[in-house]
């Protein structure tokens, strides 16, 4: 191989379709005869369909139908299962359309397909429909209290499952002979993912074959395929061809398989014409899956070298009224394995509950499992420092795993299998210029101004995943990942993986590991992704797995190639493979680089075949399956400066730095633009974003008009640093990078409120830190320190 | 549901439609005109994906009717490349990583451009004040931000951009 491209900043191969406005997203599609369907969605969070009369619906010129729960109940679609499996879980089913009991805001109760958008629109509001509100509950801790709502009759007091992981005999052991121990109640808010392409979905029937085809905003096509076919259509898999074109993110919000997809899939065959639907925003905040929603209290101890000596974790998770595809891993085994956090902790012990409630279904988003942990861990570690009255990095420091400790067995059952944690810190302190800052902090406070400084020296585990490890934790899927590399007789190459780019940049990142690889330019290599019907099997990308999975099947069929080409260059060489070597493009005997063969003679004679080994069969394309042999393990440290103003509460961002390790970056400028997109949907969550139900599940921020996404003028110009640690088990050396802004930032952020707030005798405070709650709890603590003074 | 003829020129074209009153001029352009490079995010009018130029002022085209549009001269991401090269803000997005999944990117170019048209060489503050009506979900905005400034910086140089590869229209 070459390194002409591995490691470059070279620009993206997919930029120009974007920067012109051509670009294909599923709404930008249409077919010939396509009708468009609407939703008529809950406006209760709980209720019971007494009836529905579609009479004046129908009655409307261009209303074609009007589909309900018990049309697709009659038409034998199943229920949308989920893909994680725990012991005991509860599994109520989850249909599409709702037949009897709607169970959060939201929730479909018909659909009418019509020959225009706003025709269908139109209809949905004539749809006569009688519904009894019920009780409802929207909190995880209100659903667990003894006379709530009942979600599900399947799920008796509201639990899905109850999960624990680590020894919790070892915790109390070391609770005992602890020097100090802090305890903190958290909740880690919902939020509403907002790719800021809406999902849509398009399908097809062909009579004929019976076959369809759905064009859909998925991360992972084989996964919508499977899904919808096997187990909720019930139509052969090889039925069904699931594109999903170009999508405008998805950070998670696209894994998952919905109602809407199975509506137009069904009414596309009974009405053998093409049907598309796209969300408004507004069904968007009550139907694309959520993140995070944890209840927790933890407890951290400390022996008196102010050594970590364990862990405990109480969490409440609010899944939302249905179980959605992976819903029930987020909380449990992408969480609770991560509870170690990059530090000796000799004594790990946590508990989920995973709790229903009726609000719209909770699943992974951007970090899924891992922010949530990350936030609990980083929190207490700010905690114990500030109650020990020490430095919060030099705890840090004083606690990291050692890099001579690898591979490091954590009580909460992960192996890590590299790391070095302490030069990314001193990286971060460095660039941040922090003990120039802690003076600036301490003269600022003198003046009235508070400054607060947050860590979180994060870890993550991505790269999903090795089948075998994740199948005995109950995953229902593989998790390796697929790759065709096939060359064309010009020596023009096109490779097929499984994986989905949503953003990340796919086209180009890959096509530079197969350009040095072979030794050809970038422009000879196309890579196709995102269509089942091109595609070898593939499980599409999720959990910051495309390079380190995805790209390692490439390495690997690409392997493949080379060694076919060594051969037929040998061939046409008249010497032996082994003496032939690849070098500036070219094969040729070593020692002989007058006498040699291009990339592009080996391809064409590969084709025509007119003169390769006997033994050898024609073609030059190969496959490979590669399932990882571990986790990849991210780590870092990220350091976040705010400043808060006490009169209005308001938090400002002044500096953000990010220190990350994910081994050797195939292009660090789309390495980087992950890690800035990351860091501001983490400081979002921490300082703006925030999922608001009432009491009675109705959602009080439904649209950006209370949601707030961060604006431009949020956010500061971030400041990125590196270390690289390789994996030391794939064959690029990569770990995943898709993830670990958003992981460390939230915690970072929140930790520098906090700093901030310490001159008021503020211990904690949850997030969002609006304007209003920052200033309330600086009214309070004054008027606490008032009544101290006073009496 | 009666129509309203309207009278565009879309992109330097001209262009003659009867049109539902109630329609909005993204769902024109789009819908329509098969010009699908402005995009809709919101339905609030907050996210700015749909912005266009509406006689050379940006504007978000899910907040006007079609018909409000009449007479006017409408420029989309489709018509902003000039002579077969790049407008310095398309180059810059490239050069700096200024996007991701594309979506947003559209929008995010025409705001920009109406910036830059008003101010040629705006700060770091001056650009994320402009765009605050523009939601990316991607970049954390700083490499639009460094795109913005990258496009201000080539047209103060008198730089020429690079042909239009992709605009297979």
């Amino acid at each position: 191989m070459s390194d002409k491209y591995f490691g470059k900043p070279v620009k993206r191969v997919e930029d120009p379709r974007f920067i012109t406005g051509t670009g294909h997203y599923t709404e930008d599609m249409t077919l010939p005869g396509m009708a468009h369907a609407a939703m008529l969605r809950s406006p209760y969070a709980s209720a019971r369909i007494v009836s529905i009369d579609a009479t004046r619906a129908l009655a409307q010129p261009g209303v074609l139908a009007v589909l309900t729960g018990k049309d697709l109940l009659d038409a034998k679609i199943g229920s949308i299962p989920t893909g994680w499996l725990l012991p005991d879980l509860k599994t109520p089913p989850h249909y599409a359309i709702a037949p009897e009991v709607a169970r959060h805001v939201g929730d479909v109760i018909a659909a009418v397909i019509a020959e225009d958008r706003a025709t269908a629109e139109d209809a949905v509001a004539l749809l006569d429909v009688e519904l009894e509100p019920m009780d409802a509950v929207a909190l995880g801790s209100d659903a667990l209290a003894p006379a709530a709502p009942q979600v599900h009759p399947e799920a008796p007091g509201n639990v899905a499952f109850e999960w624990e992981i680590g020894d919790a005999a070892a915790v109390e052991e070391n609770f005992a002979r602890a020097y100090r121990t802090v305890k903190l109640t958290l909740r880690n808010h919902r939020l509403v993912p907002n790719a800021i392409e809406p999902r849509a979905s398009m399908a097809q029937y062909q009579k004929a074959s019976d076959e369809f085809t759905l064009w859909t905003t998925s991360q992972n096509p084989h996964i919508h395929r499977l899904l919808l076919a096997a187990f909720v259509l019930g139509i052969p898999e090889h039925k069904l061809r699931v594109i999903s074109p170009d999508v405008g993110g998805g950070f998670g919000s696209k894994i998952f398989q919905y109602p809407e997809e199975v509506i137009v899939l069904h009414a596309a065959r009974k009405l053998n014409r093409p049907v598309k639907w796209s969300a408004r925003r507004s069904e968007s905040f009550v139907s694309d899956a959520q993140g995070r929603d944890h209840e927790t209290v933890a407890e951290l101890a400390v022996d008196e070298h102010h050594k970590v000596l364990g862990l405990r974790v109480k969490t409440v998770a609010n899944l939302g009224a249905y179980l959605t595809t992976f819903a029930p891993a987020v909380p449990t085994y992408l969480y609770g394995t991560l509870l170690n956090g990059t530090y000796r902790f000799p004594a790990v012990h946590a508990h989920v509950t995973g709790v229903f409630t009726n609000t719209v279904g909770v699943d992974a988003y951007r970090g899924a499992g891992r922010p949530e942990a990350t936030y609990v861990v980083e929190r207490m570690m700010s905690r114990m420092a500030h109650e020990l009255g020490i430095d919060p990095a030099e705890f840090r420091r004083l606690n990291f795993i050692q890099p001579d400790e690898f591979p490091y067995q954590t009580p909460v059952a992960l192996v890590y299998d590299s790391g070095n944690y302490e030069p990314a810190l001193d990286q971060a302190l460095e660039r941040v210029g922090y003990a120039e800052l802690r003076r600036e902090q301490e003269e600022a406070r003198a003046r009235g101004r508070y400054i607060g400084i947050g860590f979180s020296s994060y870890l993550e585990a991505c790269g999903l995943a090795p089948s075998k490890l994740v199948g005995q934790l109950g995953a229902q899927a593989g998790q390796w990942e697929s790759a065709v590399v096939r060359v064309m007789p010009t020596g023009k190459v096109e490779v097929l993986t499984g994986s989905h780019s949503h953003g990340q940049g796919h086209e180009t990142a890959f096509a530079q590991i197969i350009a040095d690889d072979l030794q050809i330019p970038m422009e000879d290599v196309s890579i196709i992704h995102g269509d089942t019907g091109r595609m070898p099997y593939g499980w599409g990308t999720y959990g910051s797995r495309s390079a380190a999975v995805g790209g390692s099947a490439m390495k690997m069929a690409t392997a493949k190639i080379l060694d076919k080409a060594r051969r037929i260059a040998a061939h046409l060489l008249e010497a032996a493979p082994e003496d032939v070597v690849h070098e500036d493009g070219k094969f040729f005997v070593r020692g002989v680089p007058a006498n040699s063969k291009s990339f592009f003679d080996v391809a064409l004679m590969a084709h025509l075949a007119h003169n390769i080994p006997d033994d050898m069969e024609p073609g030059l394309e190969a496959q490979h399956f590669y399932d990882p042999k571990n986790f990849v393990y991210p780590f870092g440290t990220h350091v976040a400066v705010v400043e808060v103003d006490a009169d209005t509460g308001r938090v400002k961002l002044l500096k953000y730095v990010a220190v990350d390790d994910c081994g050797p970056m195939i292009n660090p400028l789309i390495a980087e633009g992950q890690v800035h997109g990351g860091i501001a949907q983490g400081v979002g969550q921490a300082l703006l974003e925030n999922t608001v139900y009432d009491e009675q599940g109705q959602l009080v921020t439904g649209s950006f008009m209370e949601y707030a996404v961060p604006r431009a003028d949020d956010l500061v110009q971030f400041d990125i640093g590196h270390t690289v640690t390789p994996s030391p088990h794939n064959p690029l050396g990569v770990k995943g990078i898709g993830e670990a802004g958003t992981i460390a930032s939230t915690a970072a952020t929140a930790n520098a409120v906090i700093d901030a707030l310490a001159p008021f005798g503020i211990a904690h405070l949850d997030m969002p830190y609006t304007p209003e709650r920052v200033w309330r709890a600086i009214q309070a603590a004054r008027a606490q320190t008032q009544q101290a003074a006073d009496d | 549901m009666n129509r309203v003829p309207i009278n565009l020129n879309v992109n330097g074209k001209a262009t003659r439609s009867d049109v539902e009153p109630r329609q909005l001029l993204v769902h024109f352009l789009r819908d329509t005109l098969g010009l699908t490079g402005t995009h809709v995010g919101c339905d609030t009018s907050q996210c700015g994906a749909c912005t266009v130029h509406v006689d050379g002022e940006a504007v978000k085209s899910c907040t006007l009717f079609a018909v409000q549009a009449d007479g006017a001269s409408v420029t989309t991401i489709e018509g902003l490349a000039h002579e077969g090269r790049l407008h310095a803000l398309q180059e810059g997005f490239w050069e700096m990583h200024g996007l991701q999944c594309g979506f947003c990117t559209p929008g995010m170019i025409m705001s920009a451009a109406d910036l830059l048209a008003h101010e040629p060489d705006p700060s770091e503050e001056q650009i994320r004040h402009a765009l605050e009506g523009n939601f990316c979900r991607c970049t954390g905005y700083h490499n639009i931000v460094r795109a913005v400034r990258h496009a201000a910086e080539a047209n103060a140089r008198g730089a020429s951009s690079e042909p239009v590869v992709a605009a297979d229209d």
